[in-house]
């Protein structure tokens, strides 16, 4: 399978499952579509009027070494790779612990309600806490990798119970030969220099969710009081940054149906001196005045192009960042199996309630049907992780026929269960966006290459 | 190549015999938590 486009002046051919990537003149993007139905004569007698058939000749010629060499046209040969690999024995490496169902503002588009959950207000107490990295650390087999992400609801509601984790946490990786990476994501309103001091030296990762121009978040993420937040989080987030000398952080935001324009957010947050940067669309329901539409596809399109050309161009001039949902790693990037096998939720990936129960992933959380049992127990129902665990790319029609499919890995299962009732199935709308978003990042690495040269 | 410039020499199917350790960093636990992207995660052999 090969998916050819043009992006910003470049002809791109994604030779899908190899994952080469060419950048190819004006002749060989016009004989790759008839490469495999077409006699060489044909092409020729197709192409002459264009291109010189000295020329056309040529170029085939490149185009049968990239096929001998398993660099185009590459047959897919990981279906049956795939389906044993997932039959491996499950491990558990990575926990969100919501370590507050409580939360000190009042997103609008919150799928956590406002921190709650569709439940009560709870903070994690120490002990479900400790009992949670006992459960991962026991069921990790030989990995020794573990991440635990402090999620909430707001984290810092109950962050002496967070520090009192990692000291935890450290002490036990010792005994059990494990690396523990924690990371936490937080809206910023009680950050303070002891919780940045605290996070710099623990935190692998942090983080900060702020969704870019003053009117754009103070929109979506007020206070409970419906004033903005992005006056108080600004600068705290600007300090962060600094203090984690730009790296190993993200700035993360959210865009909706009233800000199709998020490109601007996303400079925005450039502007502020942010080097980090994660923007990305809402899921909610059609029936939410704040959700994406088909028909907002277009102009999301759009902003993907100008922010990829925009990102070209201050790559140039020195002022670059980075952009999350365009990072491609073309040389050291996930193995295969990585790629098919999905984002682990349900197996690999659980969440934690306050309250130590489990559940496929923190979208999950709140729905009674998904309960996979409890940090003290185990996964005692064994067959909604089975059901995670036959996700793969394969097991999803509309993945099948897609180029995306080795950088999405299936895609979102709680997005594909909003919108379908089966986790085996797709979000269409963030199937668009993830598609367009591969072909820019693709092309920012085309732009890169050939400007090297 | 004249009409061909290819920007990569890692294909993923050499990535099946030693693959799927599973050491690389979960995708929700980076910076999305609303989509999945694997693609651009890091393998943990390469770093």
């Amino acid at each position: 399978m090969v998916h050819q486009y043009k992006n910003n002046g470049y002809n791109i051919v994604l030779d899908v499952n190899s994952g080469a990537i060419h950048v190819v003149d004006d002749l060989v993007y016009d004989v790759i579509p008839l490469w495999e139905t077409h006699s060489k004569e044909e092409i020729i007698e197709k192409l002459k009027d264009t291109y010189a058939e000295a020329e056309i000749a040529e170029a085939m010629e490149e185009v049968a070494s990239l096929e001998q060499d398993e660099a185009l046209f590459t047959k897919d040969q990981y279906e049956d790779y795939v389906i044993d690999f997932k039959k491996r024995p499950t491990v558990v490496k990575a926990l969100c612990l919501h370590i507050a169902h409580d939360c000190n503002l009042a997103c609008r588009y919150c799928f956590a309600e406002e921190g709650e959950y569709h439940g009560r207000r709870a903070l994690m107490s120490y002990e479900v806490g400790k009992a949670a990295l006992d459960f991962l650390i026991a069921n990790s087999g030989s990995r020794r990798n573990l991440e635990v992400d402090f999620f909430g609801g707001e984290p810092t509601l109950n962050f002496q119970v967070v520090k009192d984790l990692v000291a935890y946490g450290r002490e036990q990786e010792k005994l059990h030969d494990k690396n523990f990476r924690f990371t936490l994501t937080t809206n910023g309103v009680l950050l303070n220099d002891e919780i940045m001091e605290f996070a710099n030296k623990e935190m692998a990762n942090v983080v900060l969710s702020i969704d870019g121009r003053k009117e754009v978040n103070d929109r979506m993420r007020p206070f409970r009081n419906g004033s903005g937040s992005y006056d108080l989080i600004v600068p705290k987030f600007q300090k962060f940054a600094e203090s984690r000398k730009q790296t190993n952080y993200y700035v993360r935001g959210t865009f909706t149906h009233h800000n199709l324009d998020f490109a601007k957010d996303v400079l925005h947050l450039a502007d502020l001196g942010f080097k980090q940067i994660s923007v990305e669309p809402v899921v909610a329901q059609d029936t939410d005045d704040y959700a994406i539409r088909e028909e907002d596809l277009p102009q999301l399109f759009e902003e993907y192009d100008n922010l990829a050309a925009e990102m070209v161009r201050r790559h140039k001039s020195g002022e670059d960042f980075n952009f999350f949902h365009f990072m491609i790693d073309l040389e050291g990037g996930p193995c295969v199996a990585k790629r098919l096998s999905g984002c682990g939720s349900g197996t690999e990936y659980l969440a934690v309630t306050p309250w130590g129960d489990l559940y496929p992933c923190h979208q999950f959380v709140g729905n009674e049907k998904f309960y996979m049992g409890n940090v003290t127990e185990g996964v005692t129902n064994t067959q909604i992780r089975d059901e995670f665990k036959s996700c793969n790319v394969y097991a999803k029609e509309k993945c099948r026929e897609c180029f995306a499919r080795f950088y999405c890995s299936g895609g979102c299962a709680a997005n594909s269960y909003n919108f379908h009732g089966d986790i085996h199935n797709a979000y269409d709308v963030g199937c668009a966006l993830q598609k367009k978003r591969v072909e820019c990042a693709i092309m920012i690495k085309a732009a890169e290459a050939l400007e090297e040269e | 190549m004249k009409h061909v410039k290819t920007l990569n020499t890692r294909k993923l199917q050499n990535t099946i015999k030693k693959g799927g350790c599973g050491e690389c960093q979960t995708s929700c636990q980076s910076a999305c938590k609303t989509s999945c992207t694997v693609g651009n995660q890091t393998c943990e052999n390469t770093k």
